[in-house]
């Protein structure tokens, strides 16, 4: 079977070198201390922060397409969600809003938020729109820093359910958590980053 | 009309204007009479300096001198622009962005008026050219300094947006580009209050010297008018100059955010 998404020898001035292959619909879980370095990972891959060695996603090398062509297939979700423009839904192309209103009222969140101003949304709340923006053009891999960090559990186990389903549709899925019962929950692989190295418990 | 041609006398009588400053000073200990004293003397002595400067040049008459003076009047204000931003980068760029756009701006609009409106025989004729450059380059680095701590100071405050927006496939153009309009804005923003205020809340510095000269208020006012031309212009030029160059060296091939480039 082909790998969604192969790591080889990808390093840079901080962490690495890191190994890595996926296959697709799976999920690789990575705990870890806070700064060991699993965020690093997740942006390098991405090509967020320089670094150096090759990455492949379903036998395309990332050397071979733009930048933004290639974040469009690998797309990171941070820990810490950004926004650009003042109300949520301006944050969604116009075309895609009704689809993003299903998808958000399927993680718990309000219907009327999407038209909120950004700055009144709760941490969770920004947490889990910033989920569904990435998901909406439903990228073959999805690297997730901490997507349930700040979440109740509630909030938790729907974002797990929705995250299971798209794996069942062929998503991969590099996930970054504290929580080593849900990395249990969703990881096929398990990993334990350490000082910038990726281990195998 | 012959401008009226002060003596030293004149200029003594004014300065007992800085005598009573000092003396207010110490009166209402206020603690200013030496920095004042100091001030006043710094300023006598560069007009003075500058004044000789500007005769020898003029005297010289020699295209290459007056582009040499030009070009140090420019190093200048590049320093300027570059130690002005709270935010810097870690290389020299600050000081290449301020050179290169500051440069850019006064030598475009200073040849733009002495080859279309001014045009005096030969158009590089250092009694027009080097004081025209001194007024663009004053307003030239002042839009660039603000355009440049606009952008280098909201970048870092903005880095989660940016990123998101690059993670999503967004290039990192459209990414930055809101950063990059505020901080042309912000440097446009004093020439346009300048001429908004022209002639109402202030006699413009240049059209009062005129006037002063003896020169018919009219015929000023149509100097200054073309002098806000001017400065509009250059201060556009340097605020987008300095936002895209500044914009251009936080990133790389692969459209990163390199905020690493920042101290």
């Amino acid at each position: 079977m082909e790998a969604a998404l192969l790591v080889e020898a990808l390093r840079s001035q901080f962490a690495g070198p890191f190994e890595l292959t996926l296959g697709a619909g799976t999920c690789a879980a990575i705990t870890g201390p806070s700064g060991s370095g699993k965020s690093l990972f997740l942006r390098m891959i991405a090509d967020l922060d320089p670094n150096e060695g090759r990455v492949w996603l379903k036998g395309t090398e990332r050397a071979s397409v733009s930048a933004p062509d290639w974040r469009k297939q690998a797309t990171y979700v941070s820990a810490e969600s950004g926004w650009w423009a003042d109300t949520v839904v301006d944050h969604f192309a116009a075309s895609k809003r009704s689809e993003a209103a299903a998808l958000a009222a399927r993680l718990g969140l309000r219907a009327d938020l999407l038209g909120a101003p950004v700055t009144q949304l709760s941490t969770g709340e920004k947490q889990r729109f910033s989920l569904v923006r990435a998901m909406l053009p439903d990228p073959p891999v999805l690297l997730l820093d901490e997507p349930t960090g700040p979440l109740d559990e509630e909030s938790v186990a729907r974002v797990e359910l929705l995250l299971r389903e798209r794996m069942t549709a062929g998503t991969s899925i590099l996930l970054v958590t504290h929580d080593p019962n849900q990395a249990q929950r969703l990881g096929g692989q398990h990993y334990r980053m350490v000082a910038g190295r990726l281990e195998m418990p | 009309m012959n401008p009226i041609l002060l003596t030293p006398l004149d200029i003594s009588v004014a300065a007992s204007l800085i005598i009573l400053d000092a003396l207010l000073s110490i009166w209402l200990r206020l603690r200013l009479h030496r920095q004042i004293a100091i001030a006043a003397a710094r300023m006598v002595l560069q007009l003075v300096a500058i004044g000789y400067v500007l005769r020898f040049i003029f005297s010289l008459n020699n295209p290459a001198a007056t582009l040499l003076l030009i070009l140090v009047m420019v190093l200048v204000a590049a320093r300027e622009v570059a130690a002005r931003p709270e935010r810097r980068f870690k290389d020299h760029s600050n000081f290449i962005i301020g050179f290169v756009s500051v440069g850019f701006a006064t030598f475009i609009t200073a040849v733009l008026a002495l080859t279309t409106a001014i045009r005096p025989q030969p158009w590089f004729d250092p009694h027009y050219a080097i004081p025209l450059a001194g007024i663009i380059l004053g307003s030239v680095l002042n839009s660039a300094s603000l355009s440049l701590d606009s952008f280098l100071g909201s970048v870092r405050r903005e880095r989660q947006a940016i990123e998101a927006r690059l993670s999503l496939g967004e290039s990192y153009r459209e990414s930055i580009a809101p950063l990059v309009r505020d901080a042309i804005r912000r440097g446009l923003l004093p020439i346009i209050n300048q001429m908004s205020a022209a002639g109402i809340v202030t006699l413009p510095g240049i059209m009062t010297g005129q006037i002063l000269a003896g020169l018919d208020p009219l015929e000023a006012v149509k100097y200054q008018i073309l002098l806000m031309f001017l400065l509009s212009g250059g201060s556009g030029l340097s605020a987008l100059a300095t936002s895209y160059l500044a914009a251009w060296r936080l990133t790389d091939e692969r459209q990163r955010l390199r905020l690493d480039r920042l101290q």
